[in-house]
């Protein structure tokens, strides 16, 4: 009993340091305190280098948490908890998040830079005036080919995927809206149809696909094309600049028929609480030179027009991720559907995947 | 009188937490499963669910590759067990199965991406004996592979337990008795390990059930089980009164294996 009680003790004692410990670090890293920044980012979507100079210049510390997809940092914030400062939702869930209360309007008297911006980036119809946005990295949809195994210029419409040499050839990035979005396109629909059939016609599209679907991944995609795994992916424009920096024989294509056009875009939840930290950053990043440290680190395209000026020439004449306003003018943004709608997508994404075997 | 009270005071912090953490999900994800996706009360759900032969090939799907799963990893593990109860340090080796379970299954899963990949150590060996590189990832082949060497510790443990309390007298005597090899395998050994077999059974069916990062990972989404649309339905189309209802539909797929086999003992020992 005497030892059942000294070991009781023991594991309270240590149980004790360490929350005492972990208390310690925590304050010192501000986690606690008022001096922070809650960051809720995509993976991989800033230049690290920039929130260090960020911390320095400004004395808040930053704590980056990551999401994966639109959807499940809708989740989070909705179930609050956690007081997110700052997050980067696609347009679309801006609509979204606008219409649940989830969003607080800018403060614009506290913020530098705006003008910055290219027009053509700003005042869009998910959020009109940006009166809760400020627009972060715009891309597109499009083809990675690997020209070790696809000649330049073989591929460059929606529907060269469905070519029967291509058998077990293509990766598709696993995202519901893309999948089913690029299949509307190559019928010459529009990547927000409603029609149920229209759907189902896409859909049935897909599924001869499918014989040509090496595989449906999310982020290890880049990892695969820059190992030369397969010859084809279907993936996001900012994914394809990650994957041509690892392995030169890639190459991107936006097809010009049409694609999505998207943008991830700086928003204030309302779980936020540090309002000088958020307006402090976001003027930082407004600053062309920052903005354009960051767009030449993640790979996406910036929308701010003194930015993409400071860039190098090689990354602002590239036509794969500034693509001609031929292109960009059949390019078209997701607009929010209704529930129903986007049950009825991911129904028949779903039967598409259970197709590909 | 004393050590009554006493006793009902140490169940309390076993009912909270049985409460808390397994009645009350379980039932809430009962009462979601009958919510449509504006909370409307409805039975649609589970309609949905037996009429689409997407849900029902999902679910086949699940119970033919978790069936696939428990049978090759009972297929080595019993014979792993066997050697390892024989073995002198039997308890270090032991450890080294169970080592790998240390380590992060995210970890485990990437790694065995470097292993089978194009220019992996797989393929580099295959091409060294003549064979030439093969698609390994995103085949079925790999995805069972890669559950399967997850999985095995989870099997050797009860079945070694079951080796460890089997009586070396009873071997002995059955060999008196003149009987064979196999047939003191077949009528002693078996069914004697039997519960350390279920057990495994229990521990590595279930899970494999709703597996679903490997799915993606390994599988690259060519095997697709009830676990993916779990996930999409949670995450992405948010109408969870479907997700609930294929838990639902997992839940009592658990149950009735449990009950298949479960009551070892109850039925009587091993001579049937």
């Amino acid at each position: 009993m005497k030892r059942l009680f000294s070991l009781l003790v023991g594991i309270l004692a240590v149980c004790a340091l360490l929350a005492f410990s972990a208390n310690r670090l925590q304050t010192k890293s501000g986690d606690s305190g008022t001096k922070v920044l809650n960051l809720y980012n995509w993976g991989d979507y800033i230049d690290p280098a920039l929130i260090t100079k960020f911390e320095k210049e400004s004395g808040y510390h930053v704590n980056v948490e990551t999401f994966d997809s639109n959807e499940a940092m809708f989740t989070k914030i909705k179930q609050g908890g956690t007081s997110y400062d700052l997050t980067v939702p696609s347009e679309y869930m801006i609509e979204k998040m606008k219409a649940a209360h989830l969003l607080q309007p800018l403060d614009k008297s506290r913020l530098t830079g705006m003008s910055n911006l290219d027009a053509r980036f700003t005042n869009q119809s998910f959020d009109r005036n940006n009166k809760y946005s400020v627009p972060y990295f715009w891309g597109t949809l499009g083809i990675v080919y690997n020209d070790k195994f696809i000649k330049p210029g073989e591929i460059s419409h929606w529907n060269d995927l469905w070519k029967s040499k291509y058998r077990n050839d293509i990766m598709l990035v696993d995202s519901t809206r893309d999948i089913m979005g690029f299949s509307l396109v190559s019928m010459g629909k529009s990547v927000n149809t409603t029609n149920p059939a229209t759907l189902r016609a896409a859909q049935h599209k897909l599924d001869q696909l499918s014989p040509n679907v090496k595989a449906i991944v999310a982020d290890e995609i880049k990892m695969y094309m820059a190992d030369n795994e397969a010859p084809i992916a279907v993936d996001w424009s900012g994914e394809a600049s990650e994957m041509i920096s690892n392995n030169a024989h890639l190459h991107y294509v936006v097809p010009s028929e049409g694609s999505n056009l998207w943008f991830d875009n700086l928003v204030i939840p309302k779980t936020a609480k540090h309002y000088d930290a958020i307006y402090a950053f976001l003027n930082f990043m407004l600053k062309p030179e920052n903005a354009a440290q960051n767009a030449e680190y993640v790979g996406y395209a910036t929308p701010n027009k003194k930015a993409k000026v400071l860039l190098p020439a090689s990354i602002r004449n590239d036509k794969q991720f500034y693509p001609p306003s031929s292109t960009i003018q059949n390019l078209e943004v997701y607009s929010d559907l209704s529930p129903k709608t986007i049950g009825l997508y991911n129904d028949l994404y779903l039967e598409f995947k259970m197709h590909t075997h | 009188m004393k050590s009554k009270t006493a006793n009902l005071f140490y169940f309390i912090p076993y009912s909270l937490w049985l409460f808390l953490f397994v009645v009350a999900p379980v039932a809430l994800i009962l009462y979601n499963s009958f919510l449509d996706i504006n909370h409307h009360f409805t039975l649609a759900n589970y309609t949905t669910f037996f009429k689409s032969g997407t849900y029902l090939m999902m679910t086949l799907n699940s119970l033919w590759y978790a069936l696939l799963i428990t049978l090759v990893t009972l297929l080595i593990s019993y014979p792993t067990a066997y050697l390892l109860s024989h073995l002198k340090h039997k308890q270090l080796w032991l450890l080294l199965i169970i080592l790998p379970t240390w380590i992060n299954l995210l970890l485990k899963a990437y790694a065995f991406i470097g292993i089978f990949n194009q220019t992996g150590v797989a393929n580099q060996f295959l091409s060294f004996i003549g064979v030439g590189p093969q698609q390994l990832l995103f085949t079925n082949f790999s995805f069972i592979f890669v559950a399967t060497y997850i999985q095995i510790p989870f099997m050797i443990m009860p079945i070694f337990n079951a080796m460890e309390d089997l009586n070396q007298s009873y071997i002995n005597a059955s060999h008196d008795l003149g009987a064979t090899n196999w047939q003191t395998f077949r009528r002693v050994i078996w069914p004697m390990t039997l519960p350390g077999v279920k057990a495994g059974v229990q521990t590595v069916f279930i899970p494999s059930l709703s597996l679903f990062m490997l799915t993606r990972l390994i599988g690259g989404n060519k095997v697709i089980t009830l676990g993916t649309a779990i996930e999409e339905h949670f995450l992405i189309t948010m109408n969870w009164g479907m997700g609930s209802t294929i838990g639902v539909v997992l839940i009592v797929a658990m149950v009735i294996i449990m009950v298949l086999t479960g009551d070892a003992k109850s039925r009587g020992g091993f001579q049937k």
